[in-house]
């Protein structure tokens, strides 16, 4: 039994020294945004200064940061929401009804899964430049209409949730199909659809290859974009600011995770369940 | 119409037999349900592929329009099979992913076994998996670029602590040597990896079943016993879709070593991965064609990996069985 103790003591001890190592770091970022760039040069701390304010004024001198939140969020936001929707929408018409094309709409699926998503790069920025949507959102956006992970993954859940029964009903009482996925199909969907949303929109918030190729105008960059922009730019030379920049795009997000890492961890489980 | 289709649906008795009937005469609303996702995936990504396949048999440079260019057959590929960058550029992507791995499975494996185990009963699985996992949503052009000057050799804060507790007594330019260099960008991944792992694995040993377990300890199995002829056996399918979902991101690895020195993979070529080189022969060389030339054959590699990665699988799953019924 003491042994026993001993061995849990050991153990939690090097499980909080690795979330230690995982934190640093964060710690240090956060650190060093708040010292001047003379005090970073001069040597390490682990205590926060009180050139925060400094650091500020000399990144928004150069690059405003909350431009590239919003743009982020908008599209984030909109990927998101057509993700969600049309893939409902899609698995729905998958569960619910027979026709001849389902089988191969679904082996198209499992096969799309296995398609890095470099593949189309080249063609998705040609396609975009003739329909001169390049350096627009749209190329960004549009495609989340058909994500086959989502679908599938929406498939499966309403199979072994969904009761046929109740669309009978709703069709005795009357109802037309469209108004039953509203009213009917869309909130047994809603945990599936917090699931999925959740990564849809990380993945959207983190995408780097796409916006960097179909983006130019400044006005209109990403979150990572703008990041990529403070290396090499004249804030890169104070580092109390550049450290400062990526503490900007980084808390939000943790403070985000605090609130919602429940659900981002089960979802994370789903999908391997699935695999 | 609609309506009256209704009516004949609740005139029958039976509900197979409305199901049928209905399924019949609305066929029409699938095709309608499904057109945006059809239209969508067909313009956004089969069109984009086949295009992209289209331009690896040409010399496009990406300007002045398709109509400029010439079919050169299989051109681009015979000078992909020949081309060391490429080589390159997959063994440095090969090399960085097998280091994250070994490192993020070993690490996720142990945590994973540590809270698993009955007799240990470790308390806040919750809290630690929420804490590792942290990392994994951080944009990684954020962590690119806080690493590079975390490990800068001159200001970096990690020379300056290392300087400071005497550990080293001149700074390391961590970036400046290829071996230093894609061992950070390994690092890093596993850093930002293994607290997902972590979590799948996790998922996949609590649906173990117990009683395995207590069979085992009661027939005098030790710790490896049980780890070797139960837990791994039985992990199987979730190792499976860990290693390949590692194995196809890992290929495609591209934001980290970017971002982590100048783009263009320094120190000397160590940091150029696969899509790396995929990019800037595309958008910095304006080589459309053979940038597209270079995207099949990460597609191939990455077929490839996953083809053998199910078949020594599926073969050592059979190899258990044989030896289980002995």
């Amino acid at each position: 039994m003491k042994k026993m103790k001993t061995a849990r003591g050991v153990i939690y001890f090097f499980l909080i020294l690795l979330v230690i190592i995982c934190f640093i770091p964060f710690y240090m970022m956060i650190i060093n945004a708040t010292r001047s760039n003379s005090e970073i040069l001069r040597g390490f701390t682990l205590i926060p200064s009180n050139a925060l304010m400094e650091n500020y004024a000399i990144l928004d001198s150069y690059i405003n940061i909350w431009i590239g939140f919003r743009n982020s969020l908008i599209i984030a936001l909109s990927v998101t929401v057509l993700n969600s929707y049309f893939s409902a929408l899609t698995a729905f018409a998958l569960v619910v009804y027979e026709f001849k094309a389902k089988n191969v709409i679904f082996i198209t699926f499992i096969v799309m899964m296995m398609v890095p998503g470099q593949l189309g790069l080249i063609g998705l920025y040609d396609l975009a430049s003739t329909f001169g949507i390049l350096d627009t959102y749209w190329p960004l956006i549009i495609p989340a209409i058909a994500a086959p992970f989502t679908v599938f993954f929406f498939r499966q859940f309403l199979i072994t949730t969904m009761p046929m029964s109740i669309l009978e009903s709703g069709r005795i009482d009357g109802a037309g199909e469209t108004y039953m996925f509203h009213r009917l199909v869309l909130p047994i969907l809603m945990p599936a659809i917090a699931t999925m949303g959740i990564f849809t929109f990380i993945g959207s918030w983190n995408n780097f290859l796409f916006p960097l190729v179909i983006i130019r105008s400044p006005r209109l960059y990403t979150l990572p974009i703008m990041i990529r922009q403070l290396q090499g730019s004249p804030v890169a030379s104070n580092l109390g600011a550049i450290y400062l920049g990526i503490a900007i795009s980084v808390v939000p997000i943790m403070i985000a995770f605090l609130f919602l890492s429940k659900y981002i961890i089960s979802s994370i489980t789903a999908g391997a369940v699935k695999g | 119409m609609t309506k009256s289709n209704e009516q004949t649906v609740a005139a029958d008795s039976t509900a197979s037999v409305s199901k049928k009937k209905l399924r019949k005469k609305n066929n029409n609303h699938p095709y309608f349900y499904i057109a945006p996702f059809v239209i969508v995936f067909l313009s956004f990504n089969i069109y984009p592929i086949l295009l992209t396949f289209y331009y690896s048999l040409t010399n496009y440079t990406g300007m002045g329009g398709i109509e400029n260019a010439e079919f050169v057959g299989l051109a681009n590929y015979a000078r992909l099979i020949g081309d060391d960058f490429f080589y390159e550029a997959f063994f440095n992507t090969i090399k960085i992913w097998g280091v994250n791995f070994a490192i993020q499975i070993t690490i996720a494996m142990g945590l994973a076994l540590l809270f698993s185990d009955m007799r240990l009963k470790l308390k806040g699985l919750n809290t630690f998996r929420a804490l590792f996992f942290l990392p994994n949503i951080i944009t990684i052009a954020s962590v690119a670029l806080l690493f590079s000057i975390l490990l800068d050799w001159n200001y970096g804060s990690l020379n300056q602590m290392l300087l400071s507790l005497n550990l080293i007594d001149r700074p390391i330019n961590w970036l400046n040597d290829p071996v230093l260099a894609q061992g950070w960008v390994a690092l890093i991944g596993a850093w930002m990896w293994f607290g997902n792992t972590f979590i799948i694995l996790m998922a996949g040993i609590s649906g173990i079943p117990k009683d395995f377990y207590e069979a085992a300890y009661i027939d005098g199995a030790n710790w490896w016993d049980t780890f070797t002829k139960i837990t791994l056996p039985q992990l199987k399918p979730i190792l499976l879709y860990v290693f390949i979902t590692s194995i196809i991101g890992g290929l495609q690895i591209f934001d980290l070593p970017l971002l982590m020195t100048d783009g263009r993979g320094a120190p000397r070529g160590a940091l150029n991965t696969m899509v790396i080189y995929l990019y800037n022969q595309g958008f910095s060389y304006a080589n459309f064609g053979y940038s597209a030339a270079i995207a099949y054959g990460l597609f191939i590699i990455t077929i490839v990996f996953s083809a053998i990665t199910f078949k020594t699988m599926y073969r050592s799953q059979v190899k258990v069985k044989k030896g289980g019924r002995k």
